[in-house]
C-alpha cells in the first residue's frame, strides 16, 4: 500500500511540476542551511574530552572583590591560590596549566632556534586528560616537588627532532636549558583547546595544542611569565617591581582543573574552595566573603564563550530561515492538495476512508520530503564546502561531514514536510466526496 | 478617476480573501516573517560593515609591522643596544619614511598593555582604563596620526622600561575620546592624571588612534588610546612600525627584512607571520565581522526569494482556482486591465497584513537578539525599506500569475469544467 501511495505522489508530482520544483527547492534551501550551521554549532560545541569531561572542575576563587570582579570570579587564579589549592591536594587529581611559549636550541647551532608553543603543568596533567603516549610517560608527582628539568613533547617535535624514533630519555634544550625527554605524545589535539582557554581567550579556542609540556614548578623558576595576565585594577600598583612580587600579586593568569569522581566529592570540594576563600579573609587577604565557583568542563567553555558568536547566529538565523521555508511549504502543499479535490471526492466515494487519505498524503508529504533532504545533503556538502569562506580557516576546518549528518538532513527534511503537511491534509481528507462530484458532472 | 476606482475594488477583494483564510493568513505570516527576519539581518550586515569599516586613525595602507623576538641569553642592557640598532637601521631602508618600536600595534586584536588613570592619587572609584602604545618622538610621524594640541615627546624623554620597570614618565599622549572621558569640560593638555607609577601631565592631544585591541569584539575603550615615552625591554621581544613613503610596500619589506636579517643570531622573525601589513591586520582582525556580514546577506537573499517563490507559487493556484470567476467577470465586461488589476491590488492587501505584523515581530525579534548579541536598536528606516522590498517583491511575484488571469477568456464561463 505505502509503495502505491509513493507512485502516487510520483506521479502527481510530475503533473505539476513547477510547484513540486517549488517545494522541494525550498525544502532543500532550507535544510541545508540549518544543517550547514549545525555541523559548525557541533564543532565548535563539541565536548572535548566525552569520557570524563562531567568529572573534571574548574575551581575559581575570587581574589579581586566585588569592586573588580562584578560578583563573577575570575576564570584564572593567581599563583597563591593555584598553589594553595594544589598543594592541599583535596582532590584525587589536580593540574595547573598555563600556556608558554619556549624557544628551542639544538645546542651547537644558535641560528637553528624555532619557538615553540606548549604548556607549563603539573603531573597530574597527562593521567587526568588522558593525554595519550607514543613512548615513555609523564613525569612524576617528584619532578613537580623537585623542579625537575623533564619534558613532554608532541609527536610532531619528536618527529623533526628526532626522526620520530623513541627519544625518551634524550634531552632538547629550551631557552638554553637542559630538559629531559620523558614522554612522546600521540597526535592530541583537544577542540576546543579547553585546558588552558581561559588564559589565552576564546579567540584561541580553536588553536592546535602545543609541542611542549614542563613542569610548572621549572616554569616558574625560569619565570617564564604568560603572554597573558589580568590584573584587578588596584593590582597594576607599584608594588610589583619583580618576579618574586608578581607571583604574589593578586594578577591571575593560571588555569587550574581538578577531577572529582561524585557528586559528593565536587560538592565537599565546593566546600573545600568556601572554607579556603574564608580563611584568606580571616587572613586578613579579602575584605570579602567567600564568592566561588565550581564549574564542569562543558559549564566551564560556556563561561568562557568558547563557541564564536557567528556560530550561535547562523543557528539562530537559519532555524529562522526553516520556519519560514516551512510556512511556505504549507501553502504550497495546500495549493497542491486542494488541486486535487475531485481525484479525492472520487477516491471517497469509492468507498476510501478518511484514514486512507490521510495515508495517502502524508504518504506524499514524506515522498517530497525525502527527495528535498537529497538535494539539501548535496546543497549541504555545497555548503560546508563554502563555510571555509565564512568562518575562520581553524573553525572550517573542524567541520565535518558523517553518516550521522547526512541521515539527520533528510530526517530533519522529511520530518519538515510531513509536518507542513499535516494541515493540507486534514484539509483533503474533509472533502466531501457527493459535492465534488456534483460540481464536476 | 482611477484612484477612487481602485478604492472601490478593495471591498470585493477582501471579502474574497475572507473565502480563503487559511491561504491568505499563510501568505501574511510568510510575509510577517520575512520581514521580521530580513530586516534584523539586513540590519545586522549594516552594524558590521560600519563596525569593519572603522578607521584606526592611522595611514593603515603605508604601515607595516615587524614581530621581532628577542633570542634568551640577552640582558637588557644588550636588548636596548640590539632595539637602538634595529630602528636606525630600519629608518635608513630605502623606502621607509619613518619607524619606531612599541609593544602593541593597531588592529593586532590584543597584547597591548592597559593602564588605569584616576584623577587624583587618592581616587577611590574604578581608574579610567586606557590602552598603551610605547612610543618615542618617531611615532607620531610614523604611525601619520595628527596631534591636534600640545607637543610630541623630546628624544631625551623616552626611558627603557624593563618587564617590571616602574618609571613615572615625564609625560604621555592622549586621544581626544580618552582627553575627554578623563575631562569632559575643558581641555585636558597640561592636566595631570595619577598612573599606578605616580602623576603624570597631559603633554599633548592626538585627533584620533585605536587601541590594539579593536577588532571584531567591540569595546568602549577602543578610542582611549596613549602613547607612554618608553622603549620596551621585554626580553619576549618587541614589535616596530615602519610606514612607507609610498613605495611599493613589498620591496620595502624584503628590504627591511634583509636589513634585520644582518644580525640574525639575536633575533627571530617567523618566516611567514613575522612580518604583517596593517592591511592585512585589518581583514584578520574583522573576519568574523566580515563573516556574519555574508552569512545575513546569503541568508536574506535566501529568504526574499523563498517568499517570492510562495507567492508565485500559491497566486497561480489562486488563479487556477478562479478561473471560472475570472471568465464571469469577463464576460459581465470587466477588461484584462481590470483583472490584472485585482490580482495586483489582492496582493498588495496581503503584503500590506504581513507588513504590519511583521513590523511588530521584527522589533521584537531586534530585542531579543540585542540582549545576546551586541547590536544597537533598530532604527526605524530598516523595517521600512525592507516593507518597501516585500511590497515590490509581491507585486513582481505575481505578476506572471495575474497576466495568465487576464489571459483567462470569457467564454470559461459558460463551458463546464
Amino acid at each position: 500500500m505505502w509503495g502505491y501511495y509513493v507512485g502516487l505522489a510520483l506521479r502527481s508530482s510530475a503533473r505539476s511540476k513547477a510547484l513540486t520544483t517549488l517545494v522541494i527547492a525550498l525544502l532543500a534551501f532550507g535544510v541545508a542551511a540549518c544543517m550547514v550551521s549545525y555541523a559548525v554549532f557541533r564543532a565548535t560545541t563539541s565536548d572535548p574530552l566525552p569520557s570524563k569531561s562531567s568529572r573534571l572542575y574548574m575551581p575559581q576563587v575570587d581574589n579581586f572583590g566585588p569592586s573588580s570582579s562584578a560578583g563573577e570570579p575570575p576564570t584564572n587564579l593567581n599563583y597563591t591560590d593555584a598553589v594553595a589549592l594544589w598543594q592541599a591536594g583535596k582532590a584525587s587529581r589536580q593540574a595547573l596549566v598555563f600556556p608558554t611559549t619556549w624557544e628551542l636550541t639544538s645546542g651547537e647551532r644558535m641560528d637553528s632556534s624555532m619557538s615553540l608553543g606548549g604548556d607549563a603543568v603539573t603531573a597530574d596533567f597527562f593521567p587526568m586528560f588522558e593525554v595519550p603516549f607514543r613512548f615513555g610517560s609523564g613525569w612524576a608527582p617528584q619532578d613537580d616537588t623537585r623542579h625537575g628539568s623533564v619534558a613532554v613533547i608532541s609527536h610532531r617535535l619528536n618527529d623533526r627532532l628526532f626522526g620520530g624514533s623513541n627519544s625518551v630519555g634524550r634531552e632538547i634544550q629550551l631557552d638554553g636549558k637542559m630538559f629531559r625527554v620523558s614522554g612522546v605524545l600521540e597526535p592530541w589535539n583537544p577542540k576546543p583547546r579547553f585546558f588552558d582557554v581561559a588564559t589565552l581567550g576564546p579567540l584561541s579556542a580553536f588553536d592546535d595544542a602545543g609541542d611542549v609540556y614542563v613542569p610548572f614548578s621549572r616554569a616558574i623558576d625560569l619565570k617564564k611569565a604568560p603572554q597573558y595576565d589580568y590584573c584587578p585594577a588596584s593590582a597594576t600598583d607599584a608594588g610589583v617591581t619583580d618576579w618574586e612580587k608578581y607571583l604574589r600579586s593578586e594578577c591571575v593568569w593560571i588555569n587550574a582543573w581538578v577531577e572529582l569522581p561524585t557528586p559528593t566529592s565536587a560538592q565537599g570540594y565546593r566546600d573545600f574552595l568556601r572554607n579556603y576563600s574564608e580563611a584568606q579573609r580571616q587572613a586578613g587577604r579579602f575584605t570579602w566573603g567567600p564568592n566561588v565557583r565550581l564549574r564542569n568542563v562543558t559549564e566551564a567553555m560556556t563561561i568562557l564563550h568558547v563557541t564564536p558568536k557567528a556560530s550561535s547566529l547562523s543557528m539562530v538565523v537559519s532555524a529562522s530561515f526553516l520556519l519560514i521555508v516551512l510556512v511556505n511549504v504549507v501553502g504550497l502543499m495546500l495549493a497542491r492538495f486542494m488541486r486535487r479535490a475531485p481525484e479525492i471526492g472520487i477516491r471517497r466515494a469509492l468507498g476510501a476512508s478518511r484514514g486512507a487519505i490521510y495515508r495517502q498524503f502524508l504518504t506524499e508529504g514524506a515522498t517530497i520530503g525525502c527527495v528535498g533532504g537529497l538535494v539539501g545533503v548535496g546543497l549541504t556538502l555545497l555548503g560546508l564546502w563554502g563555510a571555509g569562506g565564512l568562518f575562520e580557516p581553524k573553525i572550517a576546518r573542524l567541520v565535518n561531514v558523517d553518516a550521522s549528518l547526512i541521515a539527520l538532513t533528510v530526517l530533519l527534511a522529511i520530518a519538515a514536510t510531513v509536518i507542513s503537511a499535516l494541515y493540507p491534509t486534514w484539509r483533503a481528507a474533509q472533502t466531501q466526496p457527493a459535492w465534488q462530484i456534483k460540481i464536476n458532472g | 478617476m482611477a484612484f477612487p476606482n481602485i478604492l472601490m475594488q478593495f471591498r470585493p477583494i477582501v471579502a474574497a480573501l475572507t473565502r480563503h483564510k487559511v491561504a491568505t493568513l499563510l501568505i501574511v505570516l510568510q510575509v510577517a516573517l520575512t520581514l521580521a527576519a530580513a530586516s534584523n539581518a539586513l540590519f545586522i550586515v549594516a552594524t558590521r560593515v560600519v563596525h569593519l569599516s572603522r578607521p584606526t586613525g592611522t595611514d593603515e595602507s603605508h604601515l607595516f609591522v615587524i614581530r621581532n623576538h628577542w633570542k634568551s641569553g640577552q640582558n637588557a642592557t644588550q636588548i636596548d643596544a640590539n632595539l637602538r640598532a634595529d630602528i636606525a637601521a630600519l629608518r635608513s631602508v630605502p623606502g621607509v619614511h619613518n619607524a619606531f618600536s612599541s609593544e602593541a600595534f593597531p588592529l593586532e586584536g590584543g597584547g597591548a598593555l592597559a593602564l588605569g588613570l584616576k584623577l587624583t592619587a587618592e581616587q577611590k572609584t574604578r581608574p579610567k582604563l586606557s590602552l598603551v602604545y610605547f612610543a618615542d618622538e618617531h611615532a607620531i610621524d610614523t604611525l601619520g596620526v595628527s596631534l591636534v594640541e600640545g607637543r610630541n615627546f623630546r628624544a631625551d624623554e623616552i626611558a627603557a622600561l624593563g618587564r617590571y620597570d616602574k618609571v613615572a614618565p615625564p609625560g604621555i599622549i592622549v586621544t581626544r575620546s580618552l582627553a575627554q572621558k578623563l575631562f569632559p569640560e575643558g581641555s585636558a593638555l597640561g592636566k595631570t592624571v595619577y598612573l599606578p607609577t605616580g602623576p603624570v601631565p597631559i603633554i599633548g592631544v592626538l585627533a584620533s588612534l585605536q587601541g590594539a585591541y579593536a577588532g571584531s569584539t567591540t569595546r568602549s575603550i577602543d578610542e582611549d588610546s596613549m602613547l607612554l615615552p618608553a622603549r620596551s625591554l621585554d626580553p619576549d621581544g618587541v614589535v616596530y612600525l615602519v610606514r612607507t613613503d609610498g613605495t611599493s610596500m613589498t620591496t620595502v619589506i624584503d628590504a627591511a627584512r634583509n636589513v634585520l636579517q644582518e644580525r640574525g643570531g639575536i633575533r627571530r622573525i617567523d618566516p611567514t607571520e613575522g612580518v604583517i601589513t596593517l592591511a592585512q591586520a585589518r581583514d584578520d582582525g574583522y573576519a568574523a565581522d566580515r563573516s556574519v556580514a555574508l552569512l545575513m546577506s546569503v541568508v536574506c537573499g535566501l529568504l526574499l526569494l523563498a517568499t517570492a517563490g510562495g507567492i508565485v507559487g500559491l497566486s497561480s493556484f489562486w488563479v487556477s482556482q478562479r478561473r471560472r470567476q475570472i471568465g464571469i467577470r469577463r464576460s459581465l465586461g470587466a477588461t484584462r486591465g481590470d483583472i490584472l488589476r485585482y490580482f495586483h491590488i489582492e496582493n498588495f492587501v496581503i503584503v500590506s497584513g504581513g507588513v504590519a505584523l511583521g513590523g511588530v515581530l521584527a522589533f521584537v525579534a531586534n530585542l531579543c537578539l540585542m540582549s545576546v548579541y551586541e547590536l544597537p536598536a533598530m532604527p526605524l528606516y530598516v523595517p521600512l525599506g525592507a516593507a518597501l522590498t516585500l511590497w515590490l517583491l509581491g507585486q513582481l511575484a505575481v505578476w506572471g500569475p495575474a497576466r495568465h488571469a487576464a489571459k483567462v477568456p470569457p467564454v470559461v464561463a459558460i463551458r463546464t469544467a
